[in-house]
């Protein structure tokens, strides 16, 4: 998603007050429908009492038709996935002809020595490693900002959020430069590395360590005799678990939807992730690889995105509400 | 510098630490704070070092430099450093500057459809007027966990002259569709953006609606105000800081355009190849490279600009 991209957070709401860190009573944390705690008090009914039925079906109407419009696309999709390859442009383009998702599979998977195969288990490895490395990282120098009061460590937070404004192509392109200049191009690396620095997981990391790791459980810990990394490891980690699947999420989506970095680094197909692949393939216009081929690649290359998504979608809110709520 | 090892310092409290002479227990403190927090920053901050910092200054001092081809490009001369004249070819190069023209118009006519559509949306949910919400959360937010280049080849293949569903139906009833005409081509790169990123703007809006304190709305109602009223008057004003957010990313996002427009070359081949800032820097990526990054730093000072321009102006507004 390198386009639209970077912004994987409103995140950085926090740019707009000082006050990001002041802990929130009964915050996030606390009411898990992502009601403020003003209105948890509150009842559940409508709050300001009943509309008419014709305000009612107004506004039914309208949320119905965005959500038709943001559906309709992705529904093309998987329709057109199904269809025989020759009768992708013909018929009805929103209805199902003949159901040949199968032969579409086979021929997909088949397509070019399995390469499509290749192409999902690299944006796996990407996507898996580059935001398991990451998550960890994050949350690591988040607890530090949040819990040494280390000299400079305001500046440090200040140049680290610049980074979440700034667009991730003005990145990708000396990057590549840099890397062709040594033997990095190329290789898994060339994608990976950049992969484990997210600068909005900072932020989130650091927000969750100074709500949700008190001082007094780090003191504690001192007293015991354990060190630092111990604590951190045996303690803070936990109570920072919310806060890691998060920034793991946003690190997720934001490589397995990145183009513009892995196709500038990777020419070796066998490499690329299947974004990069499948434009290559669309960029043929049909021939040898068909478009048939390339609508159904596309329908398996969002699948598990969408279902990762759509099975932890409590932790998206959370992760956009914590900018967003100040 | 001293900071107080009190969590926050202010900048009054660090100007006041600087003129005295520190305490020698507060640098005690400070040295174990750096001690301890040095594992658990290092490994962020050389990857943040050689992934965000030092790329980001090769590329200042790479377009301080020409290169200069000696006829047909058989040798490659060393690059003469030049001084600001990169810049000056860039803001006079109408293919830059067009480029830079497109996005903006299509950030300027994009960005506000876009935000109101998602104020309205959020605030229709926040209502709980109709059932089902969260259905239709999860529904307006799913575009966002599309690759911006499969929402690209999607639609693509939705505009696709003779090809495309769309036109064909459009077709049928008389209508004469066409989606990837010169004139056509922003409006069909605004849509994209618009599907892929409101339900994202809607979330965060919505987020943020959530946070108000119930009675403030409830005592709105008291006074008689209509849902309409509250809603305009009341809710709108306080997310005004999610919108602004909002509005900000949006720009940025704008700004960087790309993988909509690459992906839609397939479709539309009169898609110029520099048809955004970002494609025009690639597009001299291996034979111009100081000239391309003096494209990407160029437009990374004017997205800087326009955010900062962009938050004063929206901030003036506030009585302090």
């Amino acid at each position: 998603m390198t386009a639209r991209g970077a912004r994987p957070g409103a995140g950085s709401g926090g740019v707009s007050g000082s006050d990001l860190s002041t802990s929130r009573p009964g915050g996030r944390g606390a009411n898990s429908s992502g009601r403020g705690p003003g209105r948890a008090m509150g009842s559940d009914g409508s709050p300001l009492g009943r509309v008419g039925p014709a305000s009612r079906a107004l506004v039914m109407f309208v949320m119905t038709l965005f959500a038709i419009y943001c559906l309709a696309p992705v529904w093309w999709l998987m329709v057109g996935a199904t269809k025989p390859a020759g009768t992708l442009f013909t018929g009805n383009g929103f209805w199902f002809t003949d159901i040949s998702l199968i032969e579409n599979l086979q021929t997909l998977f088949a397509a070019q020595n399995g390469v499509f195969l290749a192409w999902l288990r690299n944006s796996l490895a990407y996507a898996v490693g580059g935001a398991l490395v990451s998550t960890l990282i994050s949350v690591m120098m988040g607890y530090a900002l949040a819990k040494y009061p280390f000299p400079g460590r305001r500046a440090v937070f200040g140049v680290v959020l610049a980074a979440v404004f700034i667009p991730a192509p003005i990145f990708a392109i000396p990057l590549y430069l840099m890397f062709s200049g040594t033997g990095i191009i190329n290789t898994f690396w060339s994608v990976f590395i950049p992969c484990t620095v997210s600068p909005f997981g900072v932020y989130l990391a650091r927000i969750y360590a100074a709500e949700s790791v008190p001082d007094e459980v780090i003191e504690a810990g001192r007293i015991d005799g354990a060190r630092e990394l111990r604590i951190f490891f045996q303690v803070a980690i936990k109570m920072m678990a919310p806060a890691m699947l998060t920034i793991f999420l946003f690190q997720f989506v934001a490589i397995w939807t990145n183009y513009l970095l892995p196709s500038l680094m990777l020419s070796n197909a066998r490499l690329q992730p299947v974004t990069v692949g499948l434009i290559a393939w669309q960029q043929l216009r049909g021939n040898p690889i068909g478009y048939s081929t390339v609508v159904t690649g596309a329908l398996v290359s969002v699948a598990p995105i969408v279902i990762l998504f759509l099975s932890l979608q409590n932790f998206w809110s959370k992760g956009l509400a914590a900018g967003a709520i100040k | 510098m001293t900071v107080l090892p009190i969590g926050g310092g202010t900048g009054g409290a660090r100007g006041a630490a600087r003129r005295q002479r520190p305490d020698p227990a507060v640098r005690r403190a400070s040295r174990t704070a750096v001690r301890r927090a040095l594992p658990f920053a290092t490994p962020f901050l050389i990857l943040f070092l050689a992934i965000y910092v030092i790329p980001i200054c090769y590329s200042v001092y790479q377009s301080l430099f020409t290169v200069n081809r000696s006829g047909l490009g058989l040798t490659a001369s060393e690059p003469k450093f030049t001084g600001l004249t990169n810049y000056a070819r860039a803001l006079n190069d109408p293919a830059f500057l067009g480029s830079l023209r497109r996005v903006l118009f299509i950030g300027a006519v994009q960005v506000p459809v876009m935000l109101l559509t998602a104020l309205a949306l959020a605030l229709l949910i926040d209502a709980k007027v109709a059932p089902g919400t969260k259905i239709y959360r999860i529904i307006y937010f799913l575009p966002y966990a599309l690759p911006g280049v499969i929402a690209g080849l999607m639609w693509s293949f939705l505009y696709a002259p003779t090809l495309s569903p769309v036109v064909r139906g459009l077709e049928a009833i008389g209508v004469d569709a066409t989606f990837t005409s010169d004139a056509a081509l922003p409006y069909s790169i605004m849509n994209i953006l618009t599907w892929a990123w409101t339900g994202y703007n809607m979330i965060i809006i919505y987020s943020s609606l959530q946070s108000i304190p119930h009675d403030v709305v409830e005592a709105a109602a008291l006074d008689g105000a209509s849902k309409w009223k509250t809603a305009w008057s009341v809710k709108v004003p306080m997310v005004r800081p999610a919108i602004i957010l909002t509005a900000v990313f949006s720009i940025i996002g704008t700004a960087q355009l790309y993988n909509e427009p690459v992906t839609m070359k397939a479709v539309a081949p009169n898609l110029s190849s520099d048809y955004t800032p970002i494609m025009s820097a690639l597009k001299t990526l291996t034979s111009n490279y100081p000239y391309a990054a003096t494209k990407a730093v160029l437009l990374a000072v004017l997205i800087g600009l326009c955010s900062a321009v962009f938050f004063r102006l929206t901030r003036q507004r506030e009585p302090v």
